[in-house]
């Protein structure tokens, strides 16, 4: 018995500890930003290191803020979604639909080695593909390598709800007369739509946060930018970066804060969503 | 639209795996080439020498290779200890309570920290900690990178085996019971024997997350080119030195690295697919 008790004593005592890092790393990256986060942080780009030195020598705090990276983040990861979410969802499709066709298993057996795959070999295969034949960086680059991490994660939550759903919601449909395609959109899709949105959301986080494979595709930017076709930068790559140059090392907690607060709020809300919807 | 239509439309979304995995190899292959041709393949595996002195090039992926390794095995010791009292008390000593719930919520949130903020815990808190203690000199080297890189798969490793810890079914812990075993009995005679499969699966599946684990490695390991002859000293891995010169690489360099990323890509395949085939297995049985 006194055994008994030992063990459950350290099962909780190191599960306890697990939580740890979880408030060590939010701890720290609140009381070395917050005070970071002010409007103009959000509204201006990065400052160059020059003048970031300057205002260092002056005592005054640096200027200038991640709206390069808010901006390139966005468009890339805007332009990612819109690919990835019809074909993920089209692909999770056909494999629910064809569970026991060959080719099915071929495609489920990829999107797992796609899904396994280091973001970093998605970055260098996206610069082979992309970078090279288009001689320079860009969002585009950017985004394919976001797009190709999202599409295996999207198409398994889609696949994964469609086959929780019972048969016979999809049978009622198609013996009303439905052919598989309506039923598939007007029965199966949205009676999913909640498994489906939160794969997405949980995908976005993923990706949100990736910088390995950015560095080889969008490279950055100091300055906000629009075009697709040129470099741009992202607020992971805005940490690298400070992390990288002693003078904007100042900035490296804001981004992390507001970077972190985003993924962490994403999941949350994912998680929520999640259980309402399987209520 | 009519089933025909439908269909094949399914089916040209469905081509998109082949096509990007195909593309993945294609790319990695067609790039890697020069290198291997160069040195030759099981020479590039196992030399140690990184130079590009012009003129006198030589790359080898030793040092690298040795590198994930030893990241990733050190990863793996640090993780049991936590992920394993995480599975029992989510999947068997409070299974299904509030407080359960909100450890997994916990881990799920440990999970979804980007590994750059990771990297960065692990240079401002972490390295001055064993640089404090004594450990290490300069306080980066495999030893912090795999204790963070612990941290990272814990999540992983905790919620696939609670998965398999909570499948074990009672029938068969309420016989143990009956015949007056002990809760810890109970788990090492009973629980364990039953979901051991899969969650040493689940064990498998974590060293894949952590073999190509790029940013939180590269900011802790060191980047040093030679093969780390303690677990206190710095070196790189194979996404690490990727990281770290692809970007200023050209011709030779270039085509090794992406040797090394092609060699990665099949390593961690690999131990994924060993996985995965392990968890089908654990989940029939």
């Amino acid at each position: 018995m006194a055994k008994d008790k030992a063990m459950l004593w350290m099962v909780c005592l190191f599960a306890a500890l697990t939580a740890v890092p979880l408030f060590a790393i939010l701890g720290e990256v609140l009381l070395r930003g917050y005070d970071q986060l002010t409007w103009s942080f959000f509204t201006e780009p990065t400052p160059t290191a020059f003048k970031a030195m300057k205002a260092i020598e002056a005592g005054e705090p640096i200027p200038g803020g991640i709206a390069n990276g808010i901006i390139g983040t966005m468009i890339m990861l805007g332009m990612a979604a819109v690919f990835a979410v019809p074909t993920g969802i089209m692909c999770g499709a056909f494999l629910a639909e064809n569970p026991k066709s060959r080719f099915a298993q071929v495609v489920s057996y990829l999107t797992d080695l796609l899904q396994g795959t280091p973001s970093v070999i998605i970055g260098i295969v996206t610069y082979i593909w992309i970078v090279v034949p288009m001689k320079g960086y860009s969002a585009i680059a950017g985004s394919v390598a976001l797009f190709v991490m999202m599409l295996p994660l999207i198409i398994r939550s889609t696949e994964e709800t469609l086959k929780i759903l019972p048969a016979s919601l999809k049978e009622a449909g198609l013996a009303l007369g439905g052919n598989r395609a309506r039923v598939m959109l007007k029965v199966q899709l949205p009676a999913a739509f909640g498994g489906i949105f939160t794969g997405v959301l949980l995908a976005i986080s993923r990706v949100i946060g990736e910088t390995a494979p950015l560095m080889f595709t969008a490279l950055g930017c100091s300055f906000i930018r629009f075009a697709i076709d040129k470099p741009i930068s992202a607020v992971p790559l805005l940490i690298w970066e400070f992390f990288n140059d002693p003078n904007l090392q100042e900035l490296i907690w804001g981004a992390s804060l507001f970077l972190l607060l985003f993924v962490l709020t994403l999941n949350l809300t994912a998680k929520y969503l999640a259980k309402k919807w399987n209520q | 639209m009519n089933d025909k239509i439908y269909k094949i439309l399914l089916f040209t979304a469905a081509l998109i795996m082949p096509i990007v995995c195909g593309g993945v190899v294609y790319a990695l292959v067609t790039d890697a080439y020069e290198a291997f041709e160069h040195f030759g393949f099981f020479k590039f595996l196992t030399s140690s020498e990184w130079s590009y002195t012009d003129g006198a090039e030589q790359y080898g992926a030793l040092p690298f290779i040795t590198g994930t390794l030893m990241t990733t095995l050190l990863a793996l010791v640090f993780c049991i200890p936590f992920s394993l009292p995480v599975a029992l008390f989510v999947g068997e000593y409070f299974k299904g309570t509030r407080i359960a719930a909100i450890l997994s919520t916990v881990t799920d949130l440990l999970a979804g920290i980007p590994s750059i903020i990771y990297g960065l815990w692990g240079f401002y808190t972490l390295r001055p900690l064993i640089m404090a203690l004594n450990i290490s000199p300069q306080g980066s080297g495999i030893l912090t990178a795999s204790l963070v890189l612990a941290i990272m798969i814990v999540p992983y490793a905790a919620s696939l085996s609670a998965e398999f810890i909570k499948m074990v079914p009672n029938d068969l812990k309420e016989g143990a019971y009956s015949l007056g075993a002990t809760r810890a009995e109970v788990i090492r005679k009973v629980v364990f024997p039953v979901a051991g499969s899969g969650v040493f699966s689940s064990y498998v599946l974590a060293i894949g997350r952590a073999l190509g684990e790029t940013m939180t490695v590269t900011m802790l390991i060191g980047n040093t080119n030679n093969i780390p002859d303690s677990i206190t000293s710095t070196g790189n891995s194979m996404a690490s030195i990727i990281a770290n010169q692809f970007g200023e690489a050209s011709d030779l360099r270039f085509s090794s690295l992406i040797a090394i990323g092609l060699v990665l890509f099949f390593i961690t395949a690999f131990i994924n697919m060993i996985g995965k085939m392990m968890i089908k297995r654990a989940r029939i049985s």
